[in-house]
């Protein structure tokens, strides 16, 4: 695995790969909007039922995009991979985005549908948590000037950050919360109907999709940006 | 198509979420290719650069 990881490597790999999966992830969200204004309203929650379309897939990014970059924070402080940190550092501002994306949009889901913008349960105050610490993640790669004391401090940071993960996933179940439990990776299958899955993968697929194709970029920048520094440093 | 986008009283908030979506997610594009084509030109110059 880290025989593919050099910069090199990675750079002619990722600029091959980059194209097809923007071009998938635009054709999955273009299926995913499509689907879901196509499908009837719910029973109880009428055409607000289409925030979900927008709310999980942010969600679930949101987390997808904190667990890369522990593993990848993780690799750099044990293997001292450069490319362990710059993939790091580059999913943060991305995680964030996601995530305040799911707050806000869940927010607008919350005032038709529970009356109110904001509550603090479980799962809400947990994400919150999570925004919080994808900034404080961001803002020390900033504030420390040497790039190896930085990776090794941010490391440590997303490593202990990570423990709020199952805090997220379980919330729903250690706490009564207003949040609804698991409706789709539960015990005895998709609690939703087919209707409102079909929408919901396409639109999860492709803001998936769209991480990765994000999240190349960004390494590739940062990758280009490490090489101008060294080539600064030889230079001066 | 008119029939395709009709929502119920609660339309604001559903276009409000799909808005702060689009434009999230544009914005992203935005900034990372511009990072990209800019770390691109400045590595160049360098390289262009007698040592």
């Amino acid at each position: 695995m880290l025989r593919y990881a050099n910069p090199k490597r990675f750079m002619d790999l990722s600029g091959a790969a980059l194209p097809w999966l923007a071009g998938a992830a635009a054709i999955f969200l273009v299926a995913g909007f499509y689907l879901g204004f196509a499908a009837p309203p719910d029973y109880q929650q009428g055409d607000t039922v289409k925030i979900m379309f927008v709310h999980v897939p942010a969600a679930w990014v949101a987390m997808m995009a904190y667990g890369l970059m522990a593993l990848s924070a993780a690799v750099g402080l044990i293997y001292r991979h450069p490319l362990a940190d710059a993939a790091a550092k580059a999913a943060a501002p991305l995680g964030a985005l996601f995530t305040a994306l799911a707050l806000v949009t869940g927010s607008l889901w919350g005032k038709p549908m529970w009356g109110a913008w904001w509550v603090w349960d479980g799962r809400l105050t947990s994400f919150l948590i999570l925004l919080l610490i994808y900034l404080g993640y961001i803002a020390l790669w900033n504030a420390i000037e040497d790039e190896t004391r930085a990776a090794r401090a941010t490391a440590i940071l997303a490593l202990v950050g990570a423990v709020n993960l199952p805090i997220i996933e379980f919330s729903v179940r250690w706490w009564t919360t207003l949040h609804q439990g698991e409706s789709i990776l539960r015990p005895g299958g998709p609690s939703i109907s087919a209707v409102f899955l079909w929408p919901l993968f396409a639109m999860a697929l492709g803001y998936t999709l769209l991480f990765f194709s994000l999240w190349i970029v960004r390494i590739r920048t940062e990758i280009l940006e490490r090489r101008a520094r060294s080539l600064m440093l030889g230079l001066s | 198509m008119s029939g395709f986008f009709a929502l119920d009283q609660y339309a604001n908030f559903i276009w409000a979420a799909y808005g702060v979506s689009v434009l999230g997610i544009a914005a992203a594009i935005v900034l990372c290719v511009q990072a990209h084509a800019r770390a691109k030109a400045r590595l160049a110059n360098l390289e262009k650069e007698p040592s």
